[in-house]
């Protein structure tokens, strides 16, 4: 009789093992707070880049919808004085200039760099794995580790008086300004190479070797051609920090703001221009909202140029 | 025998091409560290510097770049050690994950003058910080969070998932895991991923020219409190960096010695980031060995 009948004493263990599984433990309330605080710092990440984009979107809006600017004259433009007035009434705010300036600094700079950083590329992943990796892996993480302003020293105490004493004029300019960003995005395109490469599979190379092609052939003709995606990533990559760099290009184009007529006369970049006016307009002036109206085109480029490296990472994947 | 000597000239031209690339390097190191170390000295290193006459010194900007250095770190890593965690360990493979990686990806790739220009607008004006040293080091953190996020994610990873399963089967929850099993053996990787992203904050100018401001304001080295305007640990001071100070004197000073300055304090400059780097691999594989069995 009495063992059927539960004691109260049992009945007590009995709801301390009810409440003790119906209830979270103690290791899952740990794990509440750990996910909680990494939420929180990822959502603090979305929140950022979000405000960013919101921030410059609509300061730089600002010259369309409070200085009622015409768009396509703002990008069509070559007159960029934005304090004064055209013969039409209409603020000279022309931004082509820059807007040339830097597609031509960033285009010839990933020009000049693409043969050297396939170069070394090459070498590190074909020709002398070891060696290459041994000795030129810090090579690039030095290129990388020296800082911009330096480069712009550089460009402005070396680079600048050999273009002046080579072809004349004052020195600043496109010239000067591609020697710099060559030297800047080289190690960003051969890192990004090497990566690419590495990752073609050795029986590519292997097949190639065994049909009797050369080294240079089974290169040119398989690797190169398998990595193609990847290399063509690479020089985007390297041609989106040529255009938002700042400080270096800044030193050596001349920071005119003309339409540049060759690789020698100075002009200007969004970038160069931006961070010589930002600290000489009145916030909400027309100068001023002309200044952030810059800020959001290198704000768009930037987003153009990650939609292109998808849009290239999604067909490249695709032929696999 | 065509195609031998095309291999053969194509060799040759990868040979000379890497041998350019070397060649830059050797004539960039070379050329700052033989123009540039004759003009530090212990005077340079400790004066104060001068706008009109020679013989100014780096000793505020020198100061001013580690201390932003040190800040820039105690707000950056909290934040994207939280971020790598959750992108490691945490995150579905659903939408919302892969928005927030094209988010760091986005962020990763602004141009650095214009996440400057977003500190500039939303602490300096909006929030009126005014250029200071708090502010600088926030569009530091800005700039440096995706890069210093992925690297504590990649090391993360790197973490075998055996080591996770073996702490679950002993019932630890997954974050007691993390805190103790993965965070511990990912050490040696993210201390490595922070010394590297150091050295760009160190050297990083255009996010802190409308941040951190332009100017170095006299400050007091004796004055040990934060809150104090001629404190040297006062974060609210308008402080240019050592970076900030090389482009400064060289477009808009009217320095003199604006050649001799820029060319001592970019030896300074290349100095110290060749230090963090080298300590950055040397650190890394010290705790490596330390921590693990591997000889």
């Amino acid at each position: 009789m009495e063992g059927i009948k539960p004691g109260t004493e049992d009945k007590l263990k009995m709801d301390g093992i009810k409440k003790e599984l119906r209830n979270p433990s103690k290791a899952t309330h740990q794990d509440y707070f750990g996910k909680t605080i990494s939420y929180i710092c990822i959502a603090f990440v979305g929140f950022l880049v979000l405000s960013i984009l919101y921030f410059i979107t609509t300061r730089g809006m600002a010259t369309f919808t409070e200085n009622h600017v015409n768009f396509w004259a703002f990008l069509s433009g070559t007159n960029w004085n934005p304090g004064m007035l055209d013969s039409h009434g209409q603020p000279e705010v022309g931004a082509l200039p820059m807007i040339v300036t830097s597609f031509c600094v960033t285009v010839l700079a990933a020009l000049v760099a693409t043969p050297f950083a396939l170069g070394v590329a090459l070498f590190m992943t074909e020709i002398s794995p070891k060696r290459g990796t041994k000795f030129l892996q810090p090579v690039i993480e030095l290129l990388v580790g020296i800082p911009s302003v330096v480069y712009g020293f550089i460009g402005l105490s070396v680079i600048v008086p050999l273009i002046r004493h080579a072809f004349g004029g004052t020195g600043f300019g496109i010239l000067a300004g591609t020697i710099v960003l060559f030297v800047m995005v080289l190690p960003t395109i051969t890192s990004l190479s090497i990566d690419s490469i590495r990752s073609v599979p050795m029986y590519y190379r292997s097949a190639s070797l065994a049909l009797g092609a050369t080294r240079w052939q089974t290169i040119y003709k398989v690797v190169l051609r398998a990595a193609a995606p990847g290399i063509l990533t690479a020089i985007i990559f390297g041609m989106a920090r040529a255009f938002g760099e700042a400080l270096a290009v800044q030193m050596v184009i001349g920071n005119a703001t003309l339409m540049p007529h060759g690789l020698l006369t100075p002009s200007s970049t969004l970038t160069s221009q931006l961070t010589t006016g930002i600290g000489n307009t009145t916030m909400g002036t027309l100068p001023n909202n002309a200044l952030w109206s810059l800020a959001l085109i290198l704000l768009l480029m930037s987003l153009v140029f990650n939609v292109l490296v998808r849009f290239i990472g999604k067909r490249g994947s695709l032929k696999k | 025998m065509n195609s031998k000597a095309a291999n053969n000239v194509a060799t040759g031209v990868i040979y000379l091409l890497v041998t350019a690339v070397v060649g830059i390097l050797v004539f960039l190191l070379g050329y700052i560290l033989v123009t540039g170390i004759p003009h530090v000295s212990m005077h340079f290193l400790t004066s104060a510097a001068q706008s009109f006459k020679a013989g100014g010194g780096i000793r505020d900007q020198l100061f001013n770049s580690l201390y932003l250095l040190v800040l820039t770190l105690i707000i950056s890593f909290p934040i994207a050690l939280g971020s790598g965690i959750y992108l490691s360990e945490y995150a579905p493979n659903n939408w919302f994950t892969s928005l927030i990686r094209t988010a760091i990806e986005v962020l990763s790739s602004l141009p650095s003058v214009v996440v400057g220009l977003f500190g500039y607008l939303v602490f300096v004006i909006k929030f009126n910080v005014g250029f200071s040293i708090l502010a600088g080091a926030i569009a530091l953190t800005f700039f440096n969070l995706p890069l210093l996020t992925r690297s504590i994610e990649e090391s993360l990873e790197d973490v075998p998932d055996l080591q996770r399963e073996a702490g679950l089967s002993l019932g630890l929850s997954r974050w007691k895991t993390i805190t103790g099993i993965v965070f511990p053996a990912a050490l040696p990787g993210i201390l490595t991923g922070i010394i590297l992203s150091a050295g760009r904050v160190f050297g990083e100018a255009a996010a802190l020219i409308y941040t951190a401001g332009q100017s170095a304001p006299i400050v007091s080295y004796s004055n040990w409190n934060p809150f104090s305007p001629t404190s040297f640990l006062n974060p609210m001071r308008p402080a240019e960096t050592l970076a900030v100070h090389i482009w400064k004197v060289n477009t808009e000073g009217v320095t003199p010695d604006a050649l001799q300055i820029s060319s001592g304090a970019s030896a300074v400059l290349i100095v110290v980031i060749l230090l963090f780097n080298l300590g950055a691999r040397y650190l890394g594989n010290w705790m490596f060995k330390k921590m693990t069995a591997a000889k």
